[in-house]
């Protein structure tokens, strides 16, 4: 089920844009291939990053994967919770289980995501 | 290993197929580093090229008494480290490929690392790397992972062959290299103080010095950390058995050579890394680190954890390019360790030191010998000005038939008069007073 109003990268990762604001989280594809994760390396609050730069690390026992930003930006907020409860993307990735907030700097960005529908062509392709 | 051995005629068909001649392949390893030609003649019968290389071989003075540290220490072995490190359970230079089958192996490295741990007053330590010189690189390369920063202090008492090691290391990436200067014998406070800034991800440091001085560095842990910085102890494990450990000190990475805990001095080894740090730094930490869990029946047992982050799994993004470590070097600390047991390693840790100062009195004792340091407190190392050029003093000593300590101008230009003794709990209070002699007679 890929929810729609999100917009999605092919590195399976999801944003949600509301005004300047993006949330970002990596999608259900994303981790039922990493498998139960147990670390997720946040970024610090105030970092820029560019659109498909290096945001965090997601890793489970088999594999450590880098999650790069959907949107150019800077990290406003990022989901503590994820410090000690790592599975909560795992159990809920569209929801609970978002990584960080981004205050977008550069709208043309968001141009180069794909919708819901697009993200589900492109995973069958897989 | 087998011995495979291919003509000149395949030689020629390889570097054909890859485009190149036998100089360009090794064009990057420097001309003087190349070994050069045994000048053996050719269709020599076995036994004949054994007695020529035999014969090369006792070229090397191989009983002199030592007085020569510098990194590794002619410590004694108790006979029954070789024993137990050889069984054949145990006999592996790395970590298993299958490594959950081979629990005995697991264990006896998770109980090395909690040795470390113990010894430098650390969270954690990983399964050990390479030497003492690639763990200091690896500390620095893990410190600028942590920090996000490219900026490193390094003081020039940090021995300058891991200085060199790092500096190989890092010639192509964009790393600043700051070098302080130390002057008393002691770390220049305000040197370090005045280089550090927001930029810097670490200070580095060791203890006790390449010169043999003590050191704590808490003033300078607490300076780092206020600027967001690590600070880096390198650290001579032995020298733990009685010295304020670096973790007390508020070091952030440890690591250290671990030749002096049960490993013979040789020629390039095989030596033995060690690295430990914090439990919040654990992720970033290279190469492997064995943990403890329950199987399936709810028994306690041993795994390889963390490896996500290593260079079969992360590839270009993994934490360091180690995936293994030094087993037997490390079984052999564990070994030397156990066996000496925490009043052991006190006891020989005090021996040195106070034969050390022996040593020391007895040497600046003789006409024109000077201490060179102002600095007062050292462990089992020190530096002595010789009224006449160190090397030749040396030369001549080795013909007495001792190996008197090591000529710091090979690497500290100004200091052509001095050389570096070490005493350690071998050397006898007879031999001492012997070498005393020797030294005053072709002084």
């Amino acid at each position: 089920m890929i929810p729609k109003g999100l917009l999605y990268t092919k590195d399976h990762e999801w944003t949600k844009i509301e005004g300047d604001t993006a949330t970002i989280g990596i999608t259900d594809h994303a981790q039922n291939q990493l498998g139960e994760l147990t670390f997720v390396e946040l970024p610090d609050i105030g970092k820029e990053v560019k659109q498909k730069g290096e945001l965090a690390v997601v890793e489970s026992s088999k594999a450590a994967s880098d999650v790069y930003s959907p949107v150019a930006g800077k990290v406003t907020e990022v989901n503590s919770q994820l410090a000690s409860r790592p599975e909560i993307i795992n159990d809920d990735c569209y929801g609970a289980g978002w990584i960080c907030k981004i205050q977008i700097t550069d709208k043309g960005s968001i141009e180069n995501l794909i919708d819901a529908s697009e993200y589900e062509i492109y995973l069958k392709g897989l | 290993m087998p011995f495979i051995a291919n003509t000149v005629q395949q030689q020629k068909q390889m570097l054909e197929e890859i485009g190149l001649t036998m100089e360009k392949l090794f064009s990057d390893i420097p001309k003087n580093l190349r070994s050069g030609s045994l000048n053996l003649p050719d269709g020599l019968p076995e036994q004949e090229v054994r007695n020529v290389l035999a014969d090369l071989a006792d070229k090397n003075s191989i009983n002199l008494t030592l007085f020569l540290g510098g990194g590794f220490y002619d410590h004694f072995i108790p006979a029954a480290v070789y024993s137990i490190i050889s069984r054949s359970e145990f006999y592996t230079a790395y970590t298993p490929y299958q490594p959950e089958v081979s629990q005995g192996t697991l264990q006896a490295i998770y109980e090395y690392q909690s040795s470390i741990c113990r010894l430098t007053d650390m969270e954690v330590a990983n399964a050990s790397i390479y030497d003492g010189g690639t763990a200091m690189y690896e500390a620095m390369m893990m410190a600028l992972r942590i920090t996000g920063r490219n900026k490193v202090i390094i003081d020039n008492s940090v021995n300058p062959i891991y200085r060199v090691m790092i500096e190989s290391y890092t010639r192509n990436l964009k790393i600043e290299h700051v070098l302080t200067r130390c002057e008393t014998g002691l770390v220049d406070r305000d040197q370090i103080l005045g280089k550090l800034d927001n930029e810097t991800a670490a200070v580095i440091l060791q203890n006790p010095n390449f010169f043999g001085c003590v050191d704590d560095f808490s003033d300078i842990a607490e300076a780092a950390h206020k600027k967001g910085a690590l600070l880096i102890v390198s650290c001579y494990p032995v020298s733990l058995g009685i010295l304020k450990t670096p973790g007390s000190m508020g070091a952030d990475i440890v690591t250290g050579e671990g030749q002096s805990l049960g490993m013979p001095m040789s020629f390039g080894g095989p030596y033995l890394g060690f690295m430990a740090t914090r439990m919040q730094h654990v992720r970033k930490m290279p190469g492997r680190i064995i943990g403890t869990t329950k199987d399936r029946n709810g028994k306690d047992c041993f795994v390889m954890t963390l490896q996500a982050r290593e260079q079969h799994i992360r590839r270009e993004k993994a934490t360091s390019n180690i995936c293994s470590n030094e087993a037997l070097c490390a079984m052999t600390a564990l070994v030397y360790l156990s066996l000496l047991g925490k009043e052991g390693l006190r006891e020989t840790a005090q021996l040195c030191a106070d034969k050390a100062s022996y040593a020391f009195n007895r040497l600046t004792g003789i006409g024109g010998v000077k201490p060179y340091f102002k600095a007062k407190w050292f462990f089992n190392e020190f530096v002595l000005d010789l009224p006449k050029d160190a090397a030749d003093v040396i030369g001549k000593l080795i013909e007495k038939g001792f190996a008197a300590g090591f000529p710091l101008s090979r690497y500290y230009p100004d200091m052509k008069n001095c050389i570096l003794v070490c005493v350690t709990e071998k050397r006898t209070k007879q031999q001492i007073g012997m070498f005393a002699e020797a030294l005053e007679s072709v002084l």
